[in-house]
Formats: structure tokens, C-alpha cells, sequence
């Protein structure tokens, strides 16, 4: 089945739907009853601290892990149909990627398309204009024949957002988009991001650094084990919450944030 | 002039060479192909082990007058559904479980081999023996040769994605775990075609060095395959008619060539790096003056 993105459906519709969901891994509990629930078309963030679940969410809207409990919806169905159409799409976590593996940008990118391609995976004219425009759109053209690791910290991010263009994801999953990432990198990918999401996709972005989440995000949600509070930056970036989420202490740069989107 | 002809030409004469160069050159392009992804996914254990687990079932292929892909294909496929069984019902870690299922089976064939009366050279099995390779052995190795590395061609992307990023390959609606489970096979297959050549011990050279060696040399997949296919058969040859002329051993002489490509490549990386950055230094001077 072929489907290309052709921008956002009337009316706000929920792109990912999670309800009490519960994972185990042996002996811990990585997630004890997330409730989350995702509008299109906006930049979402999902922040909490190391091992507050960030990661097994995202596997979990992935289908990378089966939950114990709760369910997964992505777009109103389960999530294999949503991952079979191409509408979801992930960028990985630096350490997860083994930047000397012999691929170039455009490579990578490429990849994206191959869920519609046949058995050999062969491109053709229309996978090239979609790889040429999604390279485009992240200002990478130049570097699209370089060795994957031979990019920046922010030009690799960006090259893997213009894999999920290239597939036509609707939904664009990202794993700390700004760890390795210089400030100059943060303003490009959060400017790419806001344009994205006005094109009517919609934007995970798991992180634990605050200070890029208020210009970044329309939504907030901040996790440790479920879902401590959910709201715009300025609800959600309040002593109480941020307390809960990162275990009693409050990140002073928090509270300036506070102050900042009054 | 003539000599340096003859040295090539003479040998072929021999049936028995004739026969040695074409397994050669089977077992160094399947193993090539082959090792540049056993190479970047970090398998070479997972090679040392499915080799040395198809002992018993050559040795008992033997016995029962069976062909002995047979055997050596259903003990190396066992071996990698042990290891993964041991490695998810077990909190044993997957090298440990890798390290006890390989030597496990290997003493298996080697009390097998010693306690079975029969006309079994273990000598052949262990270090190959590519200069007395039988012609039923060689349809074998060629059959088997040719479909893995059409099989691994036809899917190459498919199996470059795995290699890079499964989980997108997952995100996508493309099965890892299958993917996973054709190279496997293909491991399988290969150690079979790689046995005859090098024989048991060494045949994880053959499923390695030809890819690191490639590795260094390129930041391309498809060129990455190609320089592997080159240097592997190029060693395989000239293995085996270094090994004609020396009286030595064929494997060993193989092997010995692989790495002596290694170690020029890394030499050759290595020195280009230096020259690079005493270059960029300079630049840098220079720039700063």
C-alpha cells in the first residue's frame, strides 16, 4: 500500500492514545500505568530522568515491548497497522547508531522508503524525488554523499528526520534530539520541528534537558514510571510537578523557565 | 617470463589442482560476501562457534555415508538455535552461552571421531584439505555457494538496514528477527562451503578478515562488498598455489595471505591518517600565521 503524508485532517484528531499501560522487565517496573494521550499536528515533549521510562514508552508505542497491561492505539488502531503503513517513524538515540557503519546520508534517508518498496528494495524515480526533497528540507543536500558519522551531532539528527519525511511519516518519534547537539544546532532542529508540526505532523521529542522544551513544544508531559503531569510549558514546569517527576529535586533551570513563559 | 607463467600454469595440469582452485575461489567469494556484514553486526564469535559446532555432524555424516553438508548444516543451525534458546531461557550472557554450546559440540565430534572406527581423517576436517577435495564435495560446495550468495545479493539492502538500524526496520513494517534469521542460514551454509577450503579451525578467518579488511578501505557498503570479494578470492588463489609450490599447508596458507591483506590495509589506513593530519596541521599553522 502506498500512502504519502497529504497534510493534517480537519479537526484536532489523537495520533497516539495510551491507557494504563504497564510494562516489566523481571524484576522492575519500568512503567506503571502511563495515560497519555497524543494531538496531531503539535510538538510534543515527553521529559523525565534517566530510567524514568522515557525509552520503554517510546519501545512501547514502537511495539518493541509487550506491555503487561494497557493498551497502545496509534492513529485508532493498533500500532502494527500504523507501523506497516509508514506512518511512523524513529530517531534513534546517538549511542544507539554505529556512526562508522559504511552508509552515506543519503543512504540512511533512503532507508525510510523502504517499507513501499518490492523484495530488493530498488529505488525509483519517485523514492529519489522524495529522498532529494526530504534532504532538501533538512538543508542537507550538500552533505547527502558523506559517511553517516561524518556529519555534526545536529546534522545526524536531522539526517535521520529526513528518513522519517521520506517514508511520509505522520508521526515522527525522536530519542533526545539534543544530546551531543551545540546551541546553534538546537535552534535549526527546533525551527525544523515547528515546521513540521505545521504541516500537521506530529512531534514526540523524549529529552531531560529542559532548557529547550518551552520554544520547542506545544505539550508537555513529564514522566517517572507514569504520567506526573500533562499540560503547555507553563502549566506543567511548576515545583510541584517537576518534584514529582525528578524525584523531589527541582532543576533550578526549571523554575527560570517557569518565571520565562508567565 | 616463462617461469613466472609456469608457476601459475603448471599446476594446472593436475585434476586435483583444477578442482582445488575452483572450491578455493567458491569458498573465498561466499565467505566474502558474507563477512562484511558478520563484520559490522560484531558476529565473528557467532562464526568461531556455528564452525566449530558442525564437527559431530561431519563426523556422523561420514559414518552413515551420508553428504556431509547434510550433517554439518543440521549441527550448525542446532548450534544457533542453542545459543539463542540458552540466551532467552537463561540468565547466562550470550557470549558465555555461545562459548558453551561451540566447544560443547566440538568435544562431541572429537570423542565421536576418535571412538567411531572408520576412515575419517580428522587431520582433513580440523585444517582442511582443499587439494583432495571429492567431486561430490565439490557440486556441494559449489550448489550451496551459489545460492547463498545470490540469496544475500537479492537481499542486500534489506540486510544492510537490519545491520544499521533494526529498529527503524521494525518501525517500517520489515520483520528483524527473519532478516536475522537468513543471515544465520547463510552463516550455516557458508561454514559448510568454508570447511572444505580451510577446515574447521580457520574458517572464521574466512568469515571475518575479508570484511574488516574491506572495512577499513571504504565508507561504502557496495564498494565494501566488492574489495572483500576481490582480496578473498585473491587469497584463496594464491593460498592455494603458494601452497602447491611450498608443500605447505592450503589453509594455512590462505589464512596467512588474508591477514597479511589485513595488516597492509590497516598499515596503508593508518599511514594516510598521519599524513592527513601532519597536512591539516599545517594548514592550521598557516592559518594562524
Amino acid at each position: 500500500m502506498t500512502r504519502e503524508f497529504s497534510g493534517y485532517d480537519a479537526g484536532a484528531s489523537i495520533a497516539v492514545a495510551v491507557h494504563g499501560l504497564r510494562v516489566r522487565y523481571g524484576a522492575t517496573l519500568a512503567l506503571d500505568g502511563v495515560d497519555l494521550e497524543i494531538e496531531s499536528g503539535l510538538v510534543h515533549g515527553l521529559i523525565g530522568m534517566n530510567g524514568s521510562g522515557k525509552s520503554t514508552l517510546f519501545q512501547a508505542l514502537m511495539g518493541l515491548v509487550k506491555p503487561d497491561a494497557g493498551s497502545v492505539e496509534l492513529f485508532g488502531a493498533p500500532p502494527a497497522g500504523a507501523r506497516r503503513a509508514g506512518r511512523v517513524a524513529y530517531a534513534p538515540q546517538n549511542e544507539d547508531v554505529d556512526w562508522a557503519f559504511p552508509v552515506s546520508v543519503r543512504d540512511v534517508v533512503a532507508m525510510g522508503r523502504y517499507g513501499k518498496l518490492g523484495a530488493r528494495r530498488r529505488l525509483g524515480a519517485a523514492d529519489r524525488e522524495a529522498i532529494d526533497a526530504a534532504l532538501e528540507r533538512v538543508e542537507l543536500t550538500d552533505l547527502a554523499d558523506r559517511q553517516i558519522g561524518a556529519l555534526s551531532g545536529g546534522q545526524r539528527k536531522r539526517a535521520f528526520v529526513a528518513r522519517g519525511l521520506a517514508q511520509g511519516a505522520e508521526l515522527l518519534l525522536l530519542d533526545e534530539p539534543f544530546a551531543g547537539v551545540d546551541k546553534r544546532s538546537e535552534a535549526t532542529i527546533t525551527a525544523l520541528l515547528r515546521g513540521l508540526a505545521q504541516e500537521g505532523r506530529t512531534i514526540l521529542v523524549s529529552t531531560h534537558d529542559l532548557i529547550a522544551v518551552p520554544e520547542l513544544c506545544d505539550r508537555i508531559a513529564l514522566i517517572n514510571r507514569h504520567i506526573v503531569a500533562q499540560g503547555t510549558a507553563h502549566e506543567v514546569l511548576r515545583p510541584e510537578p517537576l518534584a514529582a517527576a525528578f524525584g523531589g529535586f527541582v532543576p533550578a533551570e526549571a523554575l527560570r523557565l517557569h518565571e520565562a513563559t508567565a | 617470463m616463462t617461469d613466472f607463467v609456469g608457476w601459475f600454469t603448471d599446476p594446472l595440469q593436475f585434476a586435483f589442482m583444477r578442482t582445488a582452485l575452483l572450491v578455493a575461489v567458491a569458498c573465498g567469494l561466499t565467505c566474502a560476501i558474507l563477512s562484511c556484514w558478520l563484520t559490522l553486526l560484531g558476529w565473528s564469535l557467532m562464526g568461531d562457534a556455528v564452525s566449530h559446532a558442525v564437527l559431530p555432524g561431519v563426523v556422523l555424516a561420514y559414518v552413515l555415508g551420508a553428504p556431509f553438508a547434510i550433517g554439518a548444516f543440521l549441527f550448525g543451525s542446532g548450534a544457533v538455535a542453542l545459543i539463542g534458546g540458552l540466551n532467552r531461557t537463561s540468565k547466562v550472557k550470550e557470549d558465555a552461552a555461545i562459548g558453551i554450546v561451540f566447544t560443547g559440540l566440538f568435544a562431541l565430534g572429537l570423542v565421536l571421531a576418535s571412538v567411531i572406527p572408520s576412515q575419517i581423517d580428522l587431520f582433513h576436517i580440523l585444517f582442511g584439505n582443499v587439494l583432495g577435495v571429492s567431486n561430490s564435495d565439490v557440486y556441494q560446495v559449489l550448489g550451496i555457494g551459489f545460492v547463498v550468495i545470490a540469496v544475500l545479493l537479492y537481499k542486500r539492502r534489506d540486510l544492510v538496514l537490519f545491520a544499521f538500524d533494526p529498529t527503524h526496520a521494525h518501525a517500517i513494517g520489515i520483520s528483524p528477527r527473519r532478516l536475522e534469521a537468513l543471515l544465520l542460514g547463510a552463516l550455516a551454509l557458508t561454514v559448510i562451503v568454508a570447511l572444505q577450503a580451510v577446515g574447521i579451525v580457520l574458517v572464521v578467518a574466512m568469515l571475518i578478515t575479508p570484511g574488516a579488511t574491506a572495512f577499513l578501505l571504504t565508507e561504502r557498503f557496495d564498494r565494501m562488498l566488492m574489495i572483500a570479494a576481490a582480496g578473498s578470492v585473491l587469497a584463496c588463489v594464491m593460498g592455494t598455489y603458494l601452497s602447491y609450490h611450498l608443500d605447505a599447508s592450503t589453509g594455512g596458507m590462505i589464512v596467512c595471505v588474508l591477514t597479511v591483506q589485513f595488516v597492509a590495509a590497516y598499515g596503508y589506513v593508518a599511514w594516510r591518517r598521519r599524513g592527513h593530519v601532519q597536512e591539516t596541521t599545517e594548514e592550521t599553522l598557516v592559518g594562524a600565521v
